[in-house]
């Protein structure tokens, strides 16, 4: 039978229960968690297939020599790839067995930031979350941090392609110098956090170290994938948080990635952004000190960080603890429901609501508090939503088995008899949907 | 992403079955009848002595209380039929088709549901059981079963095909694009009981219905606006229906829903909600009178819920869910300009469980008549398929021209 613990284990840790997956995890549902914590050797059936980052790139560099007419047809087709990216990753959302581990893909492509509000993004916003995030969502952090600078799109959404070492021989030659777009968000946002101990000089030092990290061009190696330009690199030693990184070309890079895991700024800062988003918008300290001890001690190992969160007392206190984001709102309707959204409606619903995947506003991503989602325009559109998916969905009682699939652990009896007196059924959908009960998670 | 000016401007532009989704017009062979039926579900239970009220039974007032009409001589008063059922003032169109004899009212009927869960009796008045879940396709499905053609002749109007469609026989849907249906003032009332306790959707549903309630004011729209919302939508595919049924090589038959008649508070007489509603409807059905055309003459509309509601005022000034209510059937084809009602009075002792307007006709025998003399089916699948185990329940008699 389904408890708080099955809720909030399909809830709070999974994207919202299947019919009876509650049931069939209840025993131990920390167990059906800890066993998602397993690295994959492939990718969701859903995403099988699809080109990547350097199939896209490659094809932008022959777009070069392209008429406009061209362009405008590469560049519409690269939106359209998006979309088609987009659809599918919220359906693996949807589909997903292992729910926790594709959770932990979203946190930390979240986390890790770029977005299609730079229209270089598109197309290759999905395959760097694919190429740069999956494989490491349950590896080391020094491995997701470096496999993420290394990637294009990183590398393009936050500039570092522009940037050159002023005295490099390419920034001699063509007059133009260092862009620390990329250096300050790595200090600010991906590792140290704001309040990390960190100064101007740092970021300057870290954009100099990074010079030359950049994209194949057809020439390189890799052409649309990874390259180091050593023509561009800033010659000359470099000092990063009071250490002396001497010249040594890519090798200034991977030093400092290394050292940057190991900051206790990044362990106290990538603890509570991990506490906030599995226990609570404002989480206790005890579990961020515990979840940053973790994370000192194993060097950043992503595994032992989501085990010991599984673990965290304060993660199964309170099952209402988070309000869903669009995204966990969508797909936690359509896996309750099992309604078949075509890539049209999906792609719809989120950017209706307000959250298109791989469209953050900034490179902070997407918010991670309740009172960023919910205001009066989202609750009417969300309440909206609901009753359009209950109009499609409309069987005879069919409310009755969304509620025993979903929120029947923790729903009060008010809820209940809101929804019991609704007047169509798919109105009394549309309450359960609505319903704080499930919006939370 | 189709805008609804786009689809508007599709239908605007050419046959209206060329935005139809495909299969309606895959097999264009002669349809077997040239007789059209327009079904429209009202969910939520619409007050029968609201849209047809009994002014002249005697019991009538005192019953009533604050929700009786005035006799139609007064300045407000219900709108006269035949000297003791009046209509809803708000219904001005349908009054208009009742004395031109194009619309009939059946009243004190009901489906053998005898529950008051709106899931339940929905779900009979589709299956066309005496049963809940005593069928899993609807009776306008075996109906059009019974049509043995080889031409797709059913037609939802709508997001999904309602089970009254739903079934072996294939039927099209079709729906205005819109980005999200309205939540209309009822529907709201129902998410604030929700919020209730709840401090941050609460307040933010409060601070929305707020901006739309100021933007109203700033717009100058009429308080009625979110109820009439809904019923305009009806008002807005009415006339696609009318040229979706009007194509040579389109349906026969269609299926529309209207939510919004669940009135358990401030239910209102001459204004509010229900009025608002009612006056959508009527919008609506002359709408599609007049784009109906040529088309109007072979046509039946029926118009039904899924139960009447209590005859007393409840402690909010609405009506609790009852039993039985009142069906309009209209069209050019509808031997109408009168009410046919075995009345069972209104007092005390003449009320089903005390409370309600007692069942005395079976909305079977409607439909009996209707897919008989209208739709013109055999009369041996009319029973054994389309209503099984209704032998008992026989076709009112007259109720189509001949």
């Amino acid at each position: 039978m389904a408890t708080a613990a099955s809720f909030i284990a399909t809830t709070r840790f999974g994207l919202g229960p299947k019919p009876g997956e509650q049931e069939r995890i209840a025993a131990d549902p920390r167990a059906w968690l800890v066993e998602q914590i397993v690295p994959l050797d492939l990718p969701p059936s859903a995403l099988a297939g699809l080109p990547s980052s350097r199939d896209y790139l490659t094809d932008l560099g022959a777009a070069r020599r392209q008429s406009g007419e061209e362009k405008m047809a590469a560049r519409k087709a690269r939106r359209m790839a998006h979309r088609k990216e987009v659809a599918l990753r919220t359906r693996a959302q949807i589909e997903a067995g292992d729910p926790f581990h594709e959770r932990l893909v979203a946190f930390w492509s979240n986390h890790f930031t770029v977005s299609v509000k730079k229209p270089h993004l598109f197309a290759i916003a999905g395959a760097y979350e694919r190429e740069a995030i999956r494989p490491h969502v349950v590896g080391r952090f020094e491995d997701m941090l470096s496999a993420v600078l290394h990637h294009p799109a990183m590398l393009l959404y936050l500039d570092n392609v522009q940037s050159i070492g002023p005295n490099s021989p390419a920034g001699k030659r063509r007059h133009r110098g260092l862009n620390e777009n990329l250096a300050r968000e790595i200090l600010e946002l991906h590792t140290l956090g704001v309040d990390g101990g960190y100064a101007q000089e740092d970021v300057t030092e870290l954009a100099r170290i990074l010079t030359g990290w950049s994209i194949g061009r057809q020439r390189d190696d890799v052409p649309g994938g990874f390259a180091f330009h050593a023509r561009a690199h800033e010659p000359g030693a470099k000092t990063l948080l009071g250490v002396r990184y001497p010249e040594s070309g890519i090798e200034e890079g991977k030093t400092a990635f290394a050292a940057l895991t190991r900051h206790p700024s990044t362990a106290r800062h990538i603890a509570t952004k991990l506490a906030r988003h599995f226990i609570a918008d404002e989480p206790p300290d005890g579990a961020v000190s515990r979840l940053a001890t973790i994370f000192r001690d194993t060097e950043g190992d992503l595994a032992a960080l989501a085990r010991s969160l599984v673990q965290e007392d304060a993660a199964w206190a309170n099952p209402t603890a988070k309000v869903k984001t669009p995204n966990d709102f969508v797909v936690s309707a359509l896996r309750a429901t099992g309604v078949d959204a075509d890539s049209k409606r999906l792609v719809g619903s989120l950017e209706l609501l307000g959250q298109a995947p791989f469209a953050a506003p900034s490179p902070a991503g997407w918010p991670d508090t309740g009172e960023h989602w919910i205001g009066p325009g989202a609750t009417l559109s969300r309440a909206e939503w609901a009753l359009a998916l209950g109009r499609r969905l409309a069987g005879h009682r069919a409310h009755e088995v969304l509620v025993a699939t979903t929120i029947e652990p923790i729903v009060s009896a008010s809820t209940r008899l809101t929804i019991e007196r609704a007047p169509s059924e798919a109105e009394a959908i549309a309450l359960v949907l609505a319903s704080p009960e499930f919006q939370r998670r | 992403m189709i805008s609804r000016r786009t689809a508007l401007k599709l239908l605007a532009g050419g046959s209206a079955t060329a935005v139809m989704a495909n299969g309606l017009r895959l097999a264009v062979a002669d349809a077997p009848t040239e007789r059209r039926f327009v079904l429209v579900i009202l969910r939520g239970g619409l007050d029968g002595l609201a849209s047809v009220p009994a002014y002249a039974d005697p019991d009538y007032h005192a019953q009533r209380g604050s929700l009786a009409f005035d006799d139609p001589d007064a300045a407000e008063g219900a709108l006269d039929l035949d000297g003791f059922f009046g209509l809803h003032p708000s219904l001005s169109a349908l009054h208009g088709m009742f004395r031109a004899g194009e619309l009939l009212v059946v009243h004190a009927v009901a489906t053998p549901y005898r529950s008051r869960s709106h899931f339940d009796g929905q779900n009979l008045l589709e299956n066309g059981t005496a049963r809940v879940n005593g069928a899993t396709d609807g009776w306008l499905n075996r109906a059009l079963g019974l049509m043995s053609s080889e031409r797709q002749l059913g037609l939802a109007i709508g997001q999904s095909v309602p089970l009254v469609l739903r079934g072996p026989t294939p039927v099209g849907s079709w729906s205005p694009v819109q980005a999200l249906p309205a939540a209309d003032d009822d529907f709201l009332s129902r998410l604030a009981t929700l919020y209730r306790d709840d401090l941050l959707f609460g307040p933010a549903l409060t601070e929305a219905i707020r901006l739309q309630e100021m933007s109203d004011e700033i717009i100058g729209k009429q308080d009625t606006r979110r109820s009439r919302q809904d019923a305009k939508a009806l008002t807005g595919v009415a006339e696609s229906l009318a040229r979706f049924l009007a194509d040579p090589n389109g349906p026969r038959v269609a299926v529309l829903e209207a939510g919004g008649w669940d009135t358990h508070a401030n239910q209102g007489l001459l204004t509010g909600r229900l009025a608002g509603r009612l006056a959508g409807l009527d919008e609506g059905l002359a709408v599609f009178k007049e784009a109906s055309g040529a088309i109007w003459r072979d046509t039946v509309v029926a118009v039904v819920t899924e139960f009447g509601r209590t005859v007393a005022v409840n402690g909010t000034g609405g009506t609790d869910h009852g039993t039985a209510g009142a069906v309009f059937l209209l069209g050019g084809a509808v031997a109408g300009g009168r009410v046919i009602a075995d009345w069972p009075g209104l007092s005390g002792d003449r009320l089903y469980g005390g409370r309600d307007l007692t069942p005395t006709t079976d909305l079977h025998a409607v439909w009996k008549s209707v897919l008989a003399w209208h739709l013109e089916l055999p009369r041996d699948g009319i029973e054994r398929i389309v209503f099984p185990g209704s032998a008992g329940v026989s076709a009112l008699p007259d109720l189509i021209k001949t």
